[in-house]
């Protein structure tokens, strides 16, 4: 069934076909919607769940974290500020290894008070140990977060569910919804290996001696190693029975490219849109979308993109005193290529509290990312040094 | 790809029109996308909302500058902000208004500009209150017989589906409302 709904309803949507058992959050702007949705389909029935409310967000992924550890399906919703207060509790759910989803509207951190989309929110949470997983579209905001709740449970491991504000959050768009039996067929029921249980009592988190607390850590970056071909499975039997898969990252007409702009979340959709005009011309301009944040896609970054002579990052996002977070770790990533299969990497900042991400400002990171290029293959051809990798990344879209 | 926007004030309903559009076009086989002006909405402030039609798969996830028809749910709107602004050559304008489409001179001589008194006729099938009536379903009908671009069967069926209380006057208004636009006979020599 298609239905025109807007991406936090594509969210509600997920939670209710994954049949979430728990529900706490705390209303915030941009993300409201999803759990007032939710609490109307818990009120009338249609989701057999217990709906918390909370005095803040601090609480909700503390409710999260109690559900979720006696081995029910708990999820969560917030955004900007509100995942800023959850911090010391993220810690808790990644560590603790409980697989509660979270859905994470991107919005940008004051001040300046704003309301308006950026990825600082969720990168500034890189460390605490959950998976992040970053959306283009509402039927892959409908589609991951089922998705999510599988991953979850596969290496108990949370999940953090990643939607650009207002420009997916409000944005109403077609969206298949698929049949409960189905869904209910890919996602049965959580089965917990270790639970609170009155009748088998358990302790968990407990004082945890310099003799064990390393091999704890150890067994978390064991499961996030795991996790990125638990997604791959998990992604794979999702398209096998609804025809759509994602991928931790997507090649898109990469074919013979000389440029390849790296993106994600919605600006994907913007620069899909360049490239086929650019193409249409001729140009070999490429495209590979990160969907997958942690773990960190590594294997198939490398794969899509040593054989690119040029790549330019585009950040929705700034580390202050580093640069655009996606582009310091993509170029982490590459350094150890050989030279010959090692891209030049361009890093662009764009589109920060909600600066609007036209095909201009792409097209201008293209065309810098062009110029550049064509210095250094001159550069290269009079016997130049070795070409640079790591540069300063160039602010794209500001006023002087 | 067609790209429009609705004007009108907070309470006026110009968020759920983006959407009730977007619905009517996708039960045409359109892909769609519709969202409102990224803000904060307060009652009688002015308020935008957009919308995108296309025949394939869109992929524009920015907000649309240039666009090819406007709908006005409110007359005072014309004078208190641009409403043209980046309106297409030729562009569309439905202007809720009691007005013919001459009163707006100015507007005629660059645009094709039609008038519906959705006011008056949401208020008659008890839609809001007589001072504040809800406009947007009747305006919507009324764009479907002016644009020609979606049908008002189309606008009725999204109604009937989306709007969840007093759907029949709704549509009812919506229809009375396709039958009395006022299109500004330039206009045609346009189309």
């Amino acid at each position: 069934m298609k239905k025109v709904m807007v991406g936090n309803h594509a969210v509600s949507w997920g939670v209710k076909l994954a049949r979430a058992e728990v529900i706490a959050a705390y209303p915030i702007t941009p993300q409201t919607q999803i759990v007032e949705e939710l609490a109307e389909m818990t009120a009338d029935g249609r989701l057999a769940a217990r709906f918390i409310k909370v005095e803040s967000e601090h609480s909700a992924m503390a409710a999260c974290i109690g559900a979720a550890a006696t081995g029910v399906r708990a999820f969560t919703a917030t955004s900007s500020q509100g995942l800023l207060l959850m911090h010391e509790l993220l810690h808790w759910a990644g560590l603790g290894r409980l697989p509660i989803v979270m859905a994470d509207i991107n919005r940008a951190v004051a001040p300046g008070w704003s309301i308006w989309t950026d990825q600082n929110d969720t990168l500034a949470q890189r460390d605490t140990g959950w998976v992040q997983l970053y959306c283009e579209t509402n039927q892959e905001v409908l589609d991951t977060t089922v998705q999510g709740f599988k991953l979850a449970e596969t290496v108990d491991l949370p999940v953090m569910i990643v939607l650009d504000a207002f420009f997916l959050s409000h944005t109403s768009e077609p969206v298949d919804v698929p049949d409960q039996a189905e869904v209910d067929a890919f996602l049965p029921r959580r089965e917990a290996r270790l639970k609170l249980d009155v009748h088998d009592p358990h302790a968990f988190g407990a004082l945890t001696t310099p003799a064990v607390y390393m091999e704890l850590r150890l067994r978390q970056q064991e499961a996030f190693d795991r996790a990125r071909e638990a997604f791959a499975a998990v992604d794979r039997e999702w398209a096998e029975r609804f025809g759509r898969g994602y991928g931790a990252l997507e090649s898109y007409r990469t074919e013979d490219a000389e440029i390849v702009l790296v993106t994600s979340g919605t600006i994907t959709s913007t620069t899909r849109h360049v490239v086929n005009e650019r193409r249409a011309r001729g140009e070999r301009i490429g495209l590979v979308k990160v969907k997958m944040f942690r773990p960190f896609p590594t294997g198939p970054l490398r794969d899509a993109l040593s054989h690119v002579p040029a790549v330019a990052v585009l950040d929705r996002n700034i580390s202050p005193g580093h640069g655009g977070i996606f582009a310091e770790e993509i170029r982490a990533a590459l350094y150890d290529l050989p030279p010959g299969r090692r891209p030049r990497i361009d890093g662009y900042v764009v589109g920060l509290g909600g600066r609007d991400v036209t095909p201009a400002v792409i097209e201008d990171c293209l065309e810098r990312t062009r110029r550049s290029q064509a210095e250094a293959a001159a550069a290269a051809a009079n016997g130049g040094a070795e070409r640079e990798i790591a540069r300063e990344d160039i602010w794209v879209g500001v006023k002087p | 790809m067609r790209e429009m926007r609705i004007h009108g004030r907070g309470g006026q309903g110009a968020v759920i029109a983006s959407k009730l559009l977007a619905s009517a076009f996708f039960l045409e086989g359109k892909d769609v996308q519709s969202f409102p002006a990224f803000g904060v909405e307060r009652r009688g402030a002015p308020v935008t909302a957009f919308l995108r039609v296309s025949d394939g798969p869109i992929l524009l996830r920015c907000e649309i500058l240039a666009p090819d028809d406007l709908i006005v749910l409110d007359p005072t709107l014309v004078q208190a902000v641009d409403v043209t602004a980046g309106l297409k050559p030729r562009g569309s304008i439905l202007l809720n208004s009691d007005q013919p489409p001459e009163h707006y001179a100015r507007l005629v001589r660059r645009f094709r500009v039609a008038t519906v008194d959705a006011s008056a006729i949401a208020a008659a099938h008890g839609l809001g209150s007589k001072t504040q009536p809800i406009v947007n379903t009747a305006i919507l009908g009324a764009f479907a017989a002016f644009s020609n671009l979606v049908s008002l069967e189309s606008v009725c069926a999204a109604i009937t589906e989306d709007v969840p209380t007093r759907a029949e006057e709704n549509v009812a208004a919506a229809r009375e409302a396709a039958g009395s636009v006022r299109i500004c006979a330039a206009a045609e020599l346009h189309a």
